[in-house]
């Protein structure tokens, strides 16, 4: 509850993480079990909408997301040489305000109020007189609780990768996955004021009387598509930046080769951290922007491919002639690559604007999603589970439970969303919650059912290989052999980290360390000598971060009830920046 | 974070708290950019009065923001007087700033009390729902930066504050004058150029 070491709350944040998928998965069964069979009637149209809402919801902004940062938070300090975060009380304040603010958000099925405008919430249906339970105030309120312990922890990130890297660890010497939360941490800081100031306005029109989005009044329901799309953009490069920086660590280390063509890797994260703020109004073609528009953002969009396109054959060239060793981790990150391939063509395909009028919220869409979605960030989180797994925990998953794993979630998620193609092209909309037997979708729509349930499997699967790695055997500090920093310290980490901050001595610094200490006829076969914890100035426990984040939750749960409350949270949460401001970051000592 | 903090090594030189605050200001720059936005895009939309002729009062505003700029300038005199260990200015410099923001944020109280009795409310129009929005986020901004400055003037006569803690002058200091230069966007924009708009539909094709 106090910590405020980063590899615990990398910890919370990845357990809560996965308990929300799980959550979001099940809802994904109740639409995957009601579209089973034509004309079903298993559940109403209007839990249906809470469904859908909830689940894409739930895995954006609770799941993919948090995930990402489960990994930052572990991996980032190990990798550029660093003892923690550069801010290690504000880091488990970001991550406390998350966890509050999803809560929060999970109150609504409490009180059966239950968000059901999708999880772009496309105004005007939005305001009070079609969406008047309190549902969608507790996704505007919960959301901008959310959204700021996602800035505060970006602000933490990208301070401490600038800030706190090894002596000779220089940008262009970092690995990619640091450079893909760099860049992933300051589309988030840019982003979030947008959709901040959408759900203000929402809030505002709901609660208080505005007519930002009410046709009615002369408000425009097209300036909240452009404020959540401005948004919702770079969002979708915030979820699959870091997967990308996962598997391009992963790729190497078992091809036991170099990435190939670094720079290329880094300047196209750069460039599409760039150009993904010029493609917005690609979800928006069907609105009637005009042709001027809509011509600008077919070609803006199918741009921007070229940059993952470069990633792509970066990924492939280093693949070529390596010795490829085929394990878990590997297994997951050329799933990867391989059903990303696929949502990215399936995407460019409706970057094209008036091949985008015939698929626009059909289920080609879907498909796309979570090929680009599930296939993408989810195989490349899986990768980064396995891999890491025994620097967390010094002990390995099981190799042949894990590959039955990766291809029970391969053939699940194939079953489960190549057959949308078909359905889209077919012309099945999107989030309706039955659909007559006539239609010729039944077959198609069974088969997507069934791989829900491979798929289902696959993540329990996953789950007993976690349960069983307790009792295996501990492993070496370096079990794959890799090259980045954090192997080189024993596994689990201690809470100091590097008892020495190393010299970095080159990109794959761990892989040249080896080889010269082979060179010399030393091999290394330890990790860092431990040494007495004390003798290391660490950051102390804190209970501010926590009481701060009960504060800002109770003023949005405020909100939601009595405007009383919000004043409590305000004023707990200002004692808790006075008690902060007061209290030393670590015990006094002499300088280290 | 109003200690001593040793100046640890970093890899930039860059205090870590300083960069921390430039980032969160580019932040809160995207944030006003998309209320600003907002307010421009529905400017001469509104479909009911009152239209800013009707009641925005720029010579008022431009006392207050003479006040507003006048504060920032009271501001580089706390630091420098913080940076040269002189206590006594220090406090009565951050005090001064607090003050002058104090009397901006008495002539926004007036001017929204105004305002509302000639009918601007939220609910009224979308030029009362954008103009209240924005520059009640803005108020809320000088608000916490009122706060932020006392809190200093109190640790600054707790003794706390000299060359050694500047940074935590500076970082207010930064703060103090994003707000500022916000404003100066505000006020350009609300009321020297939108401020004179009358009737409905003021801009061709908007
Ligand atoms: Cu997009």
């Amino acid at each position: 509850m106090t910590t405020v070491d980063h590899k615990r709350i990398a910890i919370l944040y990845g357990v809560t993480a996965f308990i929300f998928l799980l959550i979001g998965g099940l809802e994904a069964g109740v639409i995957r079990m009601q579209l089973a069979s034509a004309d079903n009637d298993l559940i109403g149209a209007g839990r249906f909408n809470e469904m859908f809402t909830m689940h894409a919801t739930t895995m954006v902004f609770m799941v993919i997301m948090p995930l990402g940062v489960s990994f930052f938070n572990f991996v980032i300090p190990l990798a550029i040489g660093a003892r923690d975060v550069a801010f290690p009380r504000l880091n488990a304040l970001s991550f406390w305000i998350f966890l509050f603010g999803a809560v929060l958000m999970h109150m609504s099925f409490v009180v059966n109020q239950v968000p059901d405008a999708g999880w772009f919430s496309y105004a005007n249906l939005t305001e009070k007189p079609f969406s008047p339970n309190r549902g969608l105030d507790f996704w505007s309120i919960s959301l901008l609780v959310m959204g700021v312990a996602s800035v505060a922890g970006a602000l933490n990130f990208i301070v401490t990768i600038i800030n706190m890297r090894a002596p000779g660890m220089t940008f262009m010497r970092m690995p990619v996955f640091v450079w893909m939360t760099l860049i992933t941490s300051i589309l988030l800081v840019l982003a979030f004021p947008v959709i901040t100031v959408g759900l203000i306005e929402l809030t505002l029109d709901r609660n208080f009387g505005t007519h930002f989005f009410i046709p009615a009044e002369g408000g425009d329901p097209i300036l909240w598509q452009h404020l959540f799309w401005i948004f919702g953009h770079p969002e979708v490069y915030i979820l699959i930046l870091p997967p990308m920086g996962i598997v391009s660590e992963i790729l190497p280390t078992f091809s036991r080769k170099p990435l190939f063509g670094y720079p290329f890797v880094v300047f196209s994260g750069i460039v599409i951290g760039i150009m993904g703020w010029a493609v917005w109004s690609h979800h928006m073609f069907t609105v009637g922007l005009g042709p001027v528009a809509n011509s600008v953002f077919t070609i803006t969009t199918m741009l921007i491919a070229v940059p993952t396109g470069v990633k792509i054959f970066n990924w492939i060239g280093t693949l070529w002639k390596g010795a490829i060793e085929f394990t878990t981790p590997m297994l997951f990150a050329l799933g990867f690559v391989a059903l990303f391939i696929i949502g990215g063509l399936s995407g460019v395909s409706h970057a094209v604007s008036p091949s985008d009028f015939q698929q626009q919220d059909t289920y080609y869409i879907v498909a796309h999603i979570h090929y680009v979605l599930f296939g993408g960030s989810m195989f490349g989180i899986f990768a980064g589970a396995y891999y890491w797994f025994p620097k967390i925990t010094g002990r390995m998953m099981d190799e042949t439970i894990g590959k039955i794993n990766f291809w029970l979630i391969f053939i699940g998620m194939n079953l489960t969303f190549f057959p949308m193609h078909f359905l889209g092209l077919n012309g099945m909309p999107r989030r309706i919650y039955t659909y007559s037997a006539e239609l010729g979708w039944e077959n198609l729509n069974r088969i997507a059912s069934f791989g829900y349930i491979v798929l289902f499997v696959g993540i329990l699967v996953f789950i007993y290989n976690i349960l069983k790695a307790r009792n295996s055997r501990r492993v070496s500090h370096d079990p794959w052999d890799a090259p980045g920093l954090e192997w080189s310290i024993a596994s689990p980490p201690p809470a100091y980290n590097f008892a020495e901050i190393p010299q970095i001595q080159g990109r794959d610094h761990y892989w040249i360390v080896k080889e010269k200490a082979e060179a010399a006829g030393t091999p290394i076969t330890e990790p860092e000598a431990l040494v007495d914890p004390s003798s290391i100035h660490m950051p102390s426990p804190s209970y501010w971060p926590i009481f701060t984040a009960v504060g800002v939750t109770l003023i949005g749960g405020g909100l939601l009830s009595h405007y009383a409350l919000s004043f409590v949270g305000g004023v707990i949460a200002m004692m808790g920046v006075i008690g902060w401001s007061n209290e030393p970051a670590a015990a006094p000592s002499d300088h280290h | 974070m109003a200690h001593a903090v040793e100046q640890e090594y970093t890899t930039t030189g860059l205090n870590h708290r300083k960069l921390l605050m430039w980032v969160f200001l580019g932040s809160d720059c995207l944030f006003f950019a998309s209320l600003i936005a907002t307010y421009m895009v529905y400017r001469g939309q509104s479909l009911v009065g009152p239209y800013p002729n009707d009641i925005i009062d720029v010579p008022v505003t431009t006392i207050s923001t003479f006040v507003l700029l006048m504060s920032s300038f009271a501001m580089v005199q706390a630091l420098a007087a913080t940076n040269a260990d002189n206590r006594k200015a220090t406090i009565n410099w951050l005090l001064a700033t607090a003050l002058l923001g104090s009397i901006f944020i008495g002539f926004q109280i007036v001017e929204f009390n105004t305002f509302k009795n000639e009918g601007l409310t939220l609910g009224g129009n979308l030029f009362g729902a954008s103009f209240f929005t924005l520059t009640g986020f803005h108020g809320a901004h000088v608000t916490l930066g009122i706060i932020w400055l006392l809190a200093l003037a109190i640790l600054g006569m707790k003794g706390r504050i000299n060359s050694k803690t500047a940074l935590d002058v500076e970082l207010c200091g930064l703060y103090w004058h994003f707000v500022d230069i916000v404003w100066i966007v505000i006020f350009t924009l609300l009321y020297l150029i939108a401020g004179f708009d009358v009737g409905p539909v003021a801009i061709p094709g908007g």
